[in-house]
């Protein structure tokens, strides 16, 4: 299979006019408002072909994007300027509900997630700050267990001593954006909070730096960002998701061990994962109910 | 009213009207709107700049290198996984160009021998693997494929042939426990190779008294068969394609 | 934050076993600690002041007005060490503009205002209002006109006034007793509900928090008594400082009680933390919790006062002349605060020092400078001290002072 799973947004038909939209489309849509109709469900209909090539449907189905949308709600027109100021223009939440997969038998702990991550939401550089990293586990054949994660793997990892090994294997790991976060749950002020579209988030320019956040999270995937002196995690990359993009650790990631799609979606990179795996989450007697669904994960993985 | 009450209610009211005074004047516009927290925290959060164009807006530009990303092994490699973060580029061609990495350092990340990774994945002893050669002198890397071609077993059975390929039993060929037949290569399901069945045929390089075939150089572990695993066969204990590490 | 980088770097290198990579860093620090240490003191010697007031206890008489200022004075501070611990200080008001009605943490501005201006500061106006107007009628200049602004002009001192100023402060006290629970128990709450943290979490750490407060409430005014008769060269009232102890005695037993409960529950449940937990117990918290807590803390000053205080009977079992009592009491009570301490601290930074993962420790370093660092923590737990002698200063406490008023005019 050519078309990399994770590669397009599936149901970014809802999604549209983000920031990155060519300049001639939306000349286009003024151009041809008239006739807009009967090209947009042309565009539809082509933006919701599954076996197109994976560049071929991104595209397309960004071009199909806000129409629907901005046809139900308001004069395109109208979306289009209010685009400039707007970053949501266009952008349905109602539409989606977000979920990452991984598949631990496909991470080849190269890192490039972590260094993705790391780049593209200007997360510190020091080794006691991220929003995702990857943990080794080498499971002794005299039952113990060593994790590791130097530097979070930004920069691979070190050589193993291979006598003592029973079996090992890699996990990434990153915010569970759970359907009943705890770390919402405990903000005193309202400061973070769980989106329509099931993201967690962290308003910086509200968060009092309390932490009890970061003491709630079962996952230690929270931070006190040095600088902002606010509450820091993973949102799913939340400014790719509504220009259509997915999350840059999914995009980086060499080996697809990282789906990124629609949770509700019947046929979806994401649905098809759950269809074909036997899914587990982490710390699931806690009740959380993440959102990163983990398949061959090893019951060692705490 | 008590004099004592009179005044304390005074100051009460003042102290409560001076909190919802503050409320109406200090809580901020969208707070509330979507639920417990500020509307408008999203759109920030949204407005934040792209770092990573994504390979769907390098293949509006680089066609030709699309196609043969997506015809080879990388076609789920992303190209800013190895060209670094180019969404400047994307939006302004001119601005700066992405990086060609150079080495071996980037490559062997992923494809340097690691027990941890999955098995079958493409991996080589960076030490031993051509040392001083960089990796783009005999690999594409936008379509890498192993400088001979596979052909014989690992054409088919490639996932075996590299889980193989760095296992103790790297230097033996396929056919030292299997026997193929030519019709195998036409027609796989009719004709299948065979398996070694008993623990004889393991002990013909394991035993004690056995002689390896004489181009095997390193130690070879002994057993005694009369002792060791009692009734197992030895695959049930041991993965022949990838036996226990050092 | 250079230095801070430098301190993380550190404590990575002494990281043992496995730590997610966020959790190098402990968030919260020492701060954290002094917190609920002075909310429980607040509490503890609210509660003793109660036992006059409400269940008539009369010996501790004498300590009833000092417990209530001390009780003021440290509620007052109590905010401080969480406001500097704040990553963003100067947005804490969001808490009282949109508190989030799910969180523990967010309940916390309107339990302090709640306690602050219903329960203790109402209290104190109404036991101190007659003698602040008949004060006022004898002074001049600045005490004159602090007195003045005490009474809120409220200087009626008909019988009918002062019988009304007895009985709102009887009811205040009923209601106040409830609320010093609330007050404490709630402290134990935001760290007791935390389900990530098999450390915090249990049904029995508010309850737990609430009798540690008022072991060290009953302490810290058995301190106070003593040291301001020495210097006031008074007295000692040998019953009151007899039941004191012997109240001690009783609530150091209960809280002694329900810690080990608590522990004993852990160890025969053993569930998959007991691993990281006990490690954590026998090397990173063996002096705090074992040493400090347990021993120095409890077991002694149980012994102490068991033996010497009449808990028991009207007698003590071994009768030791009034001069050595005192030093017993005083020692034991400064055993008991240290102890109490370690209690913070063994809770808030125990239930830091190990991974989530439950596979590995951290250390935690104390920073000397710095808004989070020691000196600002000495400074905060001094502070009580000098604001209660300014309230000593202005509402002396002391019966004499009541009695050194004349006689009140009728009006």
């Amino acid at each position: 299979m050519k078309g990399p799973e994770s590669e397009t947004m599936p149901d970014s038909r809802a999604t549209g006019g983000g920031a990155n939209q060519p300049v001639d489309r939306r000349e286009f849509l003024s151009r041809s408002l008239p006739a807009g109709w009967v090209l947009l469900a042309a565009f539809t209909g082509c933006g919701g072909e599954p076996s197109a090539p994976a560049g071929g449907s991104e595209a397309s189905a960004r071009e199909a994007g806000s129409a629907p949308d901005s046809g139900s709600q308001a004069p395109a027109s109208e979306v289009e300027t209010s685009a400039a100021r707007d970053p949501l223009a266009g952008y349905d939440p109602s539409q989606h509900k977000y979920a990452m997969a991984i598949d631990v038998d496909r991470c080849i702990g190269c890192g490039r997630c972590v260094e993705a991550c790391k780049t593209e939401n200007d997360v510190p550089r020091e080794p006691f700050y991220f929003r995702t990293w990857i943990e080794r586990y080498v499971i002794q054949r005299n039952g113990n267990t060593v994790v590791t994660s130097p530097n979070g793997g930004i920069s691979g990892f070190p050589p193993v001593e291979e006598a003592e090994i029973l079996r090992t294997f890699f996990v990434p790991k990153l915010c569970n954006h759970c359907d009943h976060p705890p770390c919402v749950q405990v903000c005193p002020v309202g400061a973070t909070f769980k989106t329509e579209d099931g993201v967690v988030l962290v308003d910086h320019d509200y968060c009092i730096g309390c932490r009890y956040c970061i003491q709630a999270c079962p996952y230690g995937a929270r931070f006190l960002h040095p600088v902002t002196r606010t509450a820091e995690k993973c949102t799913f990359c939340y400014h790719r998701l509504v220009k259509g993009l997915v999350p840059a650790c999914v995009e980086m990631c060499p080996t697809q061990a990282r789906i990124f799609g629609e949770l509700n979606a019947r046929s979806s990179p994401l649905a098809r994962f759950q269809r074909m795996h036997k899914i587990q989450t982490l710390k699931s007697h806690l009740n959380t109910e993440p959102k990163v669904l983990y398949a061959n994960l090893d019951g060692e993985v705490s | 009213m008590r004099q004592q009450v009179s005044r304390l209610t005074v100051l009460f009211v003042i102290l409560i009207g001076a909190l919802v005074a503050a409320r109406i004047f200090l809580v901020p516009e969208t707070f509330g709107e979507l639920g417990h927290f500020r509307a408008a925290a999203i759109g920030d959060i949204a407005d934040l700049q792209v770092k990573y164009a994504g390979r769907a807006a390098c293949a509006e530009c680089h066609t030709d290198v699309e196609e043969t990303r997506l015809a080879g092994r990388h076609a789920s490699v992303s190209c800013e996984a190895c060209h670094g973060p180019a969404a400047d580029h994307a939006e302004d061609p001119m601005a700066r160009q992405p990086e060609k990495p150079v080495g071996r350092a980037l490559c062997t990340l992923c494809h340097g021998y690691d027990p941890s990774r999955p098995t079958g994945f493409p991996q080589i002893d960076p030490a031993i693997h051509n040392p001083l050669q960089p990796c783009t002198a005999c690999h594409q890397p936008h379509a890498p494929e192993p400088p001979v071609t596979p052909e014989g077993c690992s054409g088919c059975h490639g996932q075996i042939a590299r889980t193989k390929a760095v296992s103790h039993h790297a230097l033996l060929p396929c056919t030292t426990c299997h026997t193929v037949e030519e019709e195998h290569k036409l027609n796989p399901s009719a004709s299948r190779p065979t398996k070694p069945a008993a623990r004889s045929f393991c002990g013909r390089c394991h035993a004690p008294d056995a002689t390896p075939p004489p181009d095997i150089i390193q130690q070879v572990p002994r057993v005694d068969l009369a002792t060791h695993g009692g009734h197992y066969v030895c695959w049930q204990c041991h993965y022949p394609h990838f036996p226990e590490l050092r | 934050m250079e230095s801070h980088i430098q301190t993380l770097m550190e404590v990575l290198q002494q990281t043992k076993g496995y730590i997610y990579p966020n959790e190098v860093e402990l968030h919260w620090g020492l701060l954290v600690v002094v917190y609920p240490y002075v909310t429980g003191l607040v509490a503890g010697a609210f509660i003793l002041a109660s036992l006059e007031r409400v269940f008539n206890v009369r010996e501790v008489q004498p300590t009833y007005r000092l417990s209530l200022l001390t009780a003021l004075a440290f509620l007052l501070v109590a905010p401080l060490p969480l406001l500097a611990h704040l990553g963003h200080p100067e947005r804490s008001f969001e808490i009282f503009l949109t508190p989030n009605l799910n969180s523990a943490m967010a309940m916390f501005g309107f339990v302090y205002a709640w306690y602050l201006a219903v329960v203790l500061l109402l209290e104190i106006w109404f036991d101190y209002r007659k003698d602040a107007v008949i004060w006022s009628r004898h002074e001049t200049g600045f005490r004159r006109l602090v007195h003045r602004v005490f009474t809120l002009g409220a200087n009626d001192l008909s019988e009918h006034a002062v019988r009304f100023d007895r009985s709102a402060g009887k009811f205040i006290t009923v209601i106040g007793i409830p609320s010093a629970f609330l007050l404490h128990g709630y402290v134990g709450f935001i760290f007791g509900s935390v389900k990530a943290n098999p450390w915090w979490s249990s049904v029995l750490i508010p309850v737990v928090f609430l009798f540690s407060a008022m072991v060290s409430g009953i302490a810290l005014i058995l301190i106070l008594y003593m040291l301001t008769s020495l210097f006031r060269r008074m007295e000692i009232d040998m019953r009151c400082a007899d039941k004191l102890g012997s109240f001690l005695f009783y609530a150091l037993i209960i809280d002694f009680s329900l810690e080990m409960l608590d522990f004993i529950h852990r160890l025969y449940e053993a569930e998959e933390s007991i691993g990281i937990l006990s490690q954590m117990i026998s090397s990173r918290l063996f002096i705090s919790l074992v040493v400090l807590q347990i021993l120095l803390g409890t077991v002694v000053p149980l012994v102490l006062l068991g033996i010497f205080s009449p808990a028991f009977h009207t007698r003590a079992f071994v009768h030791a002349p009034a001069e050595l009592r005192r030093l017993i009491y005083f020692c034991a009570a400064i055993l008991i605060e240290v102890g109490i301490f370690s209690t913070r601290w063994n809770v808030v930074i125990g239930g830091q020092i190990f991974s989530k993962s439950l596979r590995g420790l951290t250390v935690y370093k104390v920073e000397l400078l710095g808004l989070e660092g020691l000196l600002t923590s000495v400074f905060l737990l001094i502070l009580p001290f000098v604001i209660l002698y300014v309230l000593v200063k202005f509402l002396p406490p002391w019966p004499e002072a009541e009695a050194a008023a004349p006689s009140e005019p009728n009006s």
